[in-house]
């Protein structure tokens, strides 16, 4: 019932846990179609596709990314697979990669209408113009061919936006209320906790703000899970008549088990609808899961879709380098990530603007540093590299060792200053001069920041 | 004096067989740790580079006296190592690994209700008393006795910390590097009300992060109950904004989360912020002299 029918050949590599790590799987997309039509009669959620937190510039301070949480982000349609797994009622759809079979997965989902839904890793989509309401099937074709290859702008894309290019149809629903519910850990109570709201379909940070007695809280006990007393009280809190609450207490104790089970760091349906009939259903779903966790959910990790990720980040991710491009024009090699968010401050103080975020973390091998090289110096805004390395676990003369190698291999023409204290710093020290390489020495951050400030600004 | 740990700490290591425990239970004991032995479930009866390695942890406690353990064992085990610790009345419990999955860590400290341990970590990079006891991967001799507690989420942020008041002469009383995880054992806070009981204690260098409302938390008490005087930075001034994916972790946990607003708070509780890394030792001096 439950088991992989496609295995992925680059599989086993595995990622540590810093900043919004990246890690990505190749997929061969010759029989895509066949494994999604076996794994959908199989009830198996499948693999394909998946993406994780991107970092876009001036987003709201709401918004602001727990670098701890390392999370993996899955589609819609495979967030609903996973949900169908566990109980939780979802709208029947398929997703397509063109417009007939968009069609005829419509005839065979119903008389319609469907919702015409593009999947990308982004919300906010019906307002760009991502989700359409069909009332003929040549219409979802038609739909979905105007989705297909468009660049789909929304609150959380960026303004660069995402294409599309998978698409799920869905029979439609009537809508009679909309309701918000999402589990997450809690870092206050360290539990897994249960937020709902009476306030669907809508932005939860403002009900939040502005309403916020019309959210109600539940942590939930790890050794006993979701209680049915607790669900219930939730439910009644939420203004369901008996019928309702009786659907919602199922629910909402699958959508714990879904989201301990599969290990995930957000669960959230926005929105969960009443229908004209009385049924409850989940009209959406977002799903993100653990990184590090997904050692023991395969079959979910082969979910991410690196087609979301920027290139660079998933070439950092298979060295286990935490990499973010940024805009700025100094690249910055780190080990730690709170050493490495403390020289992006510092050259800003000094009046430049990091390129990058990176931590080489803390077992970095020789290899993996030539690579961080690599990958900064692929970035071409980057006109100076500042190389930050206080060692504890990282000894200083393997730092030395990689910024030779990468000289080397690949020659670094823009300024180098590197700050190296810590474990076998003199070795390392020592190692720098003898290379021979051009090479600025820094005593301290702030030295090292004003030193390749001046050199790139001149 | 100092928190957590001193010359009388005894020290296991769990998983000492593995490269990276192996290599941190020497530096330890090169350092002057009292480290007694090690943990590797089916190497019971052998030793390591002198180190006696037990099969349990309840074993290697009645065999050494061991009162506090450090664990290098990989993230798919780390909870399990850690329960074991508490179960066998190990009162200090540093977990260096990084990786733990999240609601491993929701079950442990379920588990750990009501026991007498304490956990530091995971993903930290251990605690250190100066002169007397090393319990992680910081370099030691960038350490010096003296009177200033440290405390940090961030390994090689503390590094920098300790580096810039070593350099200035003043050596520090306990390091603890509290981990970067969403849930762990020790908060900024917990580690506060130590440094605050500690007469050896005199000021405190805490640095914080972006996210989460620890910080302020901690800023509170500071404010209400501290009577020691304490600079602070927050990392992560001008990190990027990210997509909104964390939002209902913001709501729910009630904190913006942003830089700016953690400084102006932590100011606004009296703490000296520093706003440039390089200046932590300063932000100290500036409120404090020793």
């Amino acid at each position: 019932m439950f088991q992989p029918v496609f295995y992925c050949p680059k599989l086993n590599r595995f990622f540590a846990a810093t900043i919004l790590q990246q890690c990505y799987v190749k997929h061969s997309t010759d029989n895509r179609s066949d494994h999604l039509t076996i794994c959908q009669r199989l009830g198996i959620w499948l693999k394909v596709s998946y993406h994780l937190s991107g970092i876009r510039e001036n987003a709201d301070p709401l918004s602001i990314p727990n670098l701890y949480e390392d999370t993996m982000n899955i589609h819609e349609y495979q967030a609903k697979a996973i949900l169908r797994h566990f109980g939780v009622p979802v709208p029947d759809g398929h997703v397509v990669y063109n417009g007939n079979s968009a069609r005829d997965w419509a005839r065979r989902l119903g008389d319609g209408p469907w919702a015409v839904k593009a999947q990308i890793h982004a919300g906010g989509r019906g307002k760009g113009g991502g989700v359409k309401i069909a009332k003929t099937a040549d219409e979802v074709r038609q739909y979905a061919r105007d989705m297909f290859g468009m660049t789909l702008v929304t609150h959380q894309t960026g303004p660069e936006g995402k294409i599309v290019k998978r698409v799920l149809v869905e029979e439609g629903s009537n809508i009679a209320d909309e309701f918000y519910i999402s589990f997450l850990v809690d870092r206050a109570t360290d539990r897994v906790t249960l937020m709902a709201s009476a306030e669907g379909g809508v932005n939860i940070e403002e009900v939040a703000e502005k309403t916020p007695e019309k959210l109600f809280f539940e942590a939930v006990d790890p050794c006993v899970g979701l209680t049915a007393f607790q669900a219930r009280k939730v439910a009644f809190k939420m203004g369901f008549a008996m019928p309702q609450v009786k659907q919602m207490v199922p629910i909402l104790m699958n959508l714990y088990t879904a989201f301990v089970e599969s290990d995930c760091s957000l669960l959230e349906i926005n929105p969960l609808i009443q229908t004209v009939e009385g049924n409850l259903l989940c009209l959406d779903a977002k799903l993100n899961f653990d990184d590090n966790a997904l050692f023991r959910h395969l079959r979910i990790r082969d979910l991410r879709d690196y087609e979301e990720e920027d290139p660079m980040e998933i070439e950092a991710g298979q060295y286990d380098l935490s990499y973010i491009a940024l805009d700025g024009n100094i690249g910055c090699m780190v080990n730690g990530a709170g050493l490495a968010m403390a020289t992006m401050d510092i050259i800003q103080l000094y009046g430049s603007s990091p390129a990058n975020f990176l931590d080489v973390g803390g077992s970095a091998t020789i290899e993996r540093v030539t690579e961080a090289f690599k990958i900064i110096l692929s970035d071409k805004k980057v006109k100076g590299i500042l190389v930050n390395i206080f060692g504890g676990i990282m000894k200083c003369d393997v730092i030395a060792a990689g910024i030779i190698g990468a000289a080397k291999q690949i020659g670094i023409e823009v300024p180098l200053v590197v700050r190296l204290e810590g474990t076998n710093v003199e070795l390392g020290k020592k190692m720098l001069v003898e290379s021979g390489l051009n090479i600025v020495s820094a005593d301290g951050m702030a030295d090292a920041a004003e030193k390749i400030v001046k050199a790139v600004n001149g | 004096m100092s928190i957590l740990i001193d010359k009388n700490t005894k020290v296991i290591t769990q998983g000492i067989t593995g490269a990276t425990g192996l290599f941190h239970a020497n530096g330890a004991r090169d350092y002057g740790t009292q480290m007694v032995g090690g943990v590797t479930p089916g190497k019971g009866g052998a030793s390591v580079d002198g180190f006696p390695i037990f099969n349990t942890v309840e074993e290697a406690v009645k065999e050494t006296g061991a009162n506090a353990s450090v664990i290098y064992v990989p993230p798919i085990g780390s909870a399990d190592a850690i329960m074991e610790a508490v179960d066998a009345g190990i009162e200090l419990v540093i977990c260096i690994t990084e990786g733990v999955p999240v609601i491993d860590m929701v079950k442990v400290k379920k588990y750990m209700e009501g026991k007498n341990s304490r956990l530091i970590g995971p993903n930290c990079p251990g605690v250190i008393t100066p002169g007397e006891c090393k319990i992680g991967i910081m370099p030691g001799y960038i350490h010096k006795p003296g009177p200033v507690g440290v405390l940090s989420r961030s390994g090689t942020l503390t590094y920098e910390a300790v580096w810039q008041l070593t350099s200035r002469d003043i050596g520090q009383t306990t390091c603890v590097g509290i981990g970067g995880d969403p849930v762990n054992g020790t908060s900024h806070l917990d580690v506060l009300k130590m440094f605050e009981a500690d007469p050896a204690t005199k000021a405190v260098i805490m640095i914080g992060e972006i996210g989460g409302d620890a910080e302020e938390q901690a800023a509170a008490y500071v404010r209400d109950h501290m009577t020691k005087p304490v600079a602070a930075f927050i990392a992560g001034a001008t990190a990027p904004a990210g997509k909104r994916m964390g939002h209902a972790g913001a709501i729910i946990s009630g904190g913006k989360g942003d830089a700016a607003s953690k400084k102006a708070f932590l100011r606004e509780c009296g703490i000296s912020v520093a706003d440039s890394p390089a200046e932590m030792a300063e932000a100290l001096l500036k409120i404090w002299q020793p």
